[in-house]
């Protein structure tokens, strides 16, 4: 176990290769490993933020949902009334008309009622000249006793 | 006639032993022929081949060479080398450096293929730990980690590669049975000193670079006890300061050194040596992978020291 120059041998090995490691060997090797750790942080954040981007979408398609739903329940109520109003306009409109029908009916009837009075009292006068001749058994003059029967027919 | 028929008993329980320890090495891992593993005379002299270092530098005759026997490698001094530790110390620094090097070209921040991931999570594991334990700012730290992590990891592995083979593997390319060959290279005092040192050059550059030559010797100079007491704080704080680079070697050669010897001494032990072998390399499994990171670890603390105000 002698010392000897081998020592001086190995100081000069060892800071040559100490020195070729850290020039050569690792700054590269060190350079990758930084670079995918930057790699994968970026896809990890990647990734959390495209987690909060669907909650945040999916908080918006729940709001949508939610104003789609109250949208349409006013449109229902709008129609509902819409419809209502309708019905109560035609109902409206029906008792209108019936009652213009109803009317209409009247007149003509109350027309047919008048023409077949007037008709009658045309006819009275003759009836009763045909029965006052019955009566009499004789001609009258119809001429001289019109005024008489007409006065008798308007009493009718 | 008593006599000659002790002396054929000893003869014969020689004889004994000797084919004992022949079957003994001739059963290591590496399947050795028998005149080459006959080349040892004991045990002791197995392991004590297996502890030598293919040494180079100056010979006695005054030319330089492989040193051929352990007295000749001591006899060398500091200006010697130990090229067998220190090649495949180096060999194996710049595999580490060429497979990451490799990833690190085509590396991509999409789906990595299968080394890359391999490579990606020996980083992340460094930069985890550089990043819970240093707290100041600086982007040598980290890749420093991954290298002494590395490669003194690879360099440790190599404790359990049977530990003929590699030897064996040398003596038979140089076509000589002598020769010494360490094949794991933080056996060697030398390699875990040298990093433990180069450690401790880096501790004292950051010291005084981010509290000034004042500010670095002040911590030593007037902590814990104030100025009046300074010879009473250098005693505390310079064994402490100058224990940390020794602690690094020395605890990182102890195990592994440790581990080859037993390794070793299993290896004597003939057919016998698998049952202890595997439970042995299985330990050292964790031996193995927690030493590289204590040295790791404590590099980033004690730089961490180095660049805290306290």
């Amino acid at each position: 176990m002698n010392l000897n120059a081998t020592i001086i041998g190995q100081i000069i090995a060892f800071f040559l290769f100490a020195w070729f490691c850290s020039a050569f060997v690792w700054p590269p090797i060190v350079k990758a490993l930084a670079d995918r750790q930057k790699k994968i942080a970026d896809g990890l954040e990647a990734a959390s933020r495209a987690g909060k981007d669907l909650e945040l979408a999916q908080e918006r398609a729940t709001e949508l949902l939610r104003d789609a739903k109250t949208n349409a329940a006013g449109i229902i109520d709008q129609a509902n009334k819409r419809a209502n109003q309708i019905i109560d306009e035609a109902k409206e409109k029906a008792r209108d008309e019936g009652q213009r029908i109803k009317a209409g009916a009247q007149a003509e009837i109350e027309q047919q009622v008048s023409q077949a009075r007037e008709q009658l009292r045309q006819q009275v006068a003759s009836l009763a000249v045909a029965g006052a001749e019955k009566i009499l058994q004789s001609s009258v003059d119809a001429k001289a006793h019109s005024d008489l029967l007409n006065k008798l027919a308007a009493s009718l | 006639m008593a006599e000659a028929a002790q002396a054929a008993e000893a003869a014969e329980a020689s004889a004994a032993d000797e084919a004992a320890l022949t079957t003994g090495t001739e059963a290591g891992e590496h399947g050795a022929d028998h005149a080459e593993a006959a080349q040892y005379a004991t045990g002791g002299e197995y392991i004590g081949h297996h502890l030598g270092f293919l040494t180079y530098g100056k010979l006695p005759d005054g030319h330089w060479g492989f040193a051929h026997t352990e007295e000749e490698a001591a006899d060398m001094g500091f200006w010697s080398v130990h090229v067998d530790t220190m090649a495949i110390s180096v060999i194996l620094g710049l595999f580490f450096l060429g497979v990451f090097l490799s990833v690190s070209r085509k590396v991509t921040s999409g789906v990595p293929g299968g080394l890359q991931n391999f490579v990606e999570l020996l980083v992340e594991f460094v930069q985890s730990n550089v990043n819970t334990t240093f707290h100041g700012k600086n982007d040598f730290i980290a890749p420093l980690a991954l290298t002494i992590f590395c490669w003194i990891f690879l360099m440790n592995l190599l404790d359990l590669v049977p530990v003929d083979l590699i030897p064996l593997a040398v003596q038979t390319a140089a076509q000589d049975p002598h020769i010494f060959f360490k094949a794991v290279p933080t056996t060697d005092v030398n390699i875990t000193a040298g990093l433990s040192i180069s450690v401790f050059l880096l501790i004292l550059y950051y010291s005084v670079k981010v509290k000034g030559l004042g500010g670095f010797l002040g911590e030593l100079a007037f902590q814990p006890f104030g100025k009046w007491a300074l010879p009473l704080n250098l005693v505390m704080e310079l064994p402490a300061f100058l224990a940390k680079p020794v602690s690094l070697a020395l605890r990182l050669f102890g195990n592994l050194f440790a581990g080859e010897v037993i390794f070793l001494i299993i290896a004597l032990l003939g057919y016998w040596q698998a049952f202890l072998h595997v439970p042995w390399a299985i330990f050292h499994l964790l031996v193995i992978p927690l030493q590289a990171y204590l040295f790791m670890m404590l590099t980033i603390v004690y730089l961490n020291q180095a660049h805290q105000h306290h």
